[in-house]
């Protein structure tokens, strides 16, 4: 009885240990795969929102298109009053947010990460930075001005835009931004402390907390990728 | 005899405990009360927003107005403020709620932290201070 059970446990125990071996060299394998899909010459950031299969026919094949979500034409106002149109932004990577200037509550930290980016990018011509305000009523070409000239930022490089109330509110939804007036609210409005990353395309291509510094960090990351695959696709 | 010297110990060591989580927790009061003021506009480190909010740490402004602080702190700030030689020109709305021993506390927290190294303030100094704000702040 006894010298069965030995023999069938050294099988079994052969058996996992082989097992263990193939199990070991597939993880090594895969993270050797992965790692080198993963660096950051060759990472891709995806296109964020809803993607739609659009059929059309070739020489009576059909051939099915992915339509992505993208920002539609716009027209606002900045603090130069300058019109700030998709003009503006062709060819050039973009990063957005909506604020107010008397907002008490999270937007100084917004601009103070706002800030960071600006002062890495501002001589870069293919990066433009987009602040909506959602209180327009206040929020005036002359409010705007004074803003930016206290921060001491270009409106070259840094847009605030005002303009009618509910294009901007619209606007927000299409970058996936969270406003809304609310009395409840500090300040009157409450709203998401987002910044979004557009491309050339105006395709959204990532969102970031921007009242915390390591997630504007990550932006910056994904900005210099977003400005590489710029670069490829204007060779 | 032995015994009772260990309770007595015992019990002296209970109060100290005590004691030094009361003065813990007042130590603390003050960084608290900014966190939950202060912080979102005056950011954590105490830098201000550039232009538009000015900073609190190495400001020059809280040693010149000095005086000032605790009835700016109740009541808030309107109209153009120099502070370390740049005007700043924005509504800081006042922490209406905060009592003289609160704003003690966050007074003595600014005035010795962010690089700050200035005087403390006492409980009756603020209170005094409190007392005879100016009578436009009524007003708010």
């Amino acid at each position: 009885m006894l010298p069965v059970t030995f023999t069938s446990n050294m099988k079994l125990s052969n058996y996992s240990l082989k097992q263990l071996l193939t199990g070991t060299a597939f993880v090594l394998f895969s993270t050797l795969i992965y790692s080198c899909q993963s660096s950051p010459a060759e990472q891709k950031l995806p296109i964020l929102g809803s993607r739609e299969p659009v059929e059309r026919s070739v020489d009576g094949k059909t051939i099915v298109d992915t339509v992505y979500h993208q920002i539609p034409d716009f027209a606002f106002v900045d603090q130069d009053s300058q019109q700030v149109t998709q003009e503006t932004v062709a060819g050039k990577i973009y990063v957005t947010d909506f604020f107010f200037t008397t907002c008490p509550s999270i937007c100084p930290k917004m601009k103070n990460q706002m800030l960071r980016i600006y002062e890495k990018y501002k001589d870069n011509p293919n990066v433009v930075i987009l602040s909506h305000t959602i209180d327009p009523e206040h929020d005036t070409v002359a409010v705007l001005k004074d803003y930016a000239e206290r921060m001491n930022v270009t409106a070259a490089k840094w847009h605030f835009l005002t303009g009618d109330r509910d294009s901007i509110y619209d606007m927000a939804l299409k970058y996936f931004i969270g406003v809304q007036e609310d009395s409840e609210a500090e300040g009157g409005f409450a709203h998401s402390g987002d910044f979004m990353l557009v491309d050339h395309n105006r395709h959204i291509r990532g969102h970031y907390h921007g009242t915390e510094q390591e997630d504007v960090d990550r932006l910056m990351q994904d900005m210099d990728i977003l400005l590489k695959e710029l670069q490829d696709e204007k060779k | 005899m032995k015994k009772s010297r260990l309770v007595t110990g015992f019990l002296g060591l209970m109060a100290l405990t005590t004691l030094t989580q009361c003065f813990t927790d007042k130590q603390n009061q003050g960084q608290k009360l900014y966190a939950q003021n202060c912080q979102s506009c005056h950011m954590d480190d105490g830098s201000g927003l550039r232009g538009l909010i000015p900073p609190i740490a190495k400001a020059d402004y809280l040693q010149t107005h000095r005086d000032e602080l605790a009835c700016l702190i109740r009541h808030g700030a309107d109209g153009p403020m120099i502070v370390n030689g740049i005007e700043y020109n924005k509504e800081m709305p006042g922490a209406h709620q905060l009592g003289p021993d609160e704003i003690t506390n966050l007074l003595n927290y600014i005035q010795t932290s962010f690089g700050n190294n200035n005087p403390r303030y006492t409980l009756t100094e603020v209170t005094q201070m409190l007392e005879a704000c100016p009578v436009p702040y009524e007003a708010h």
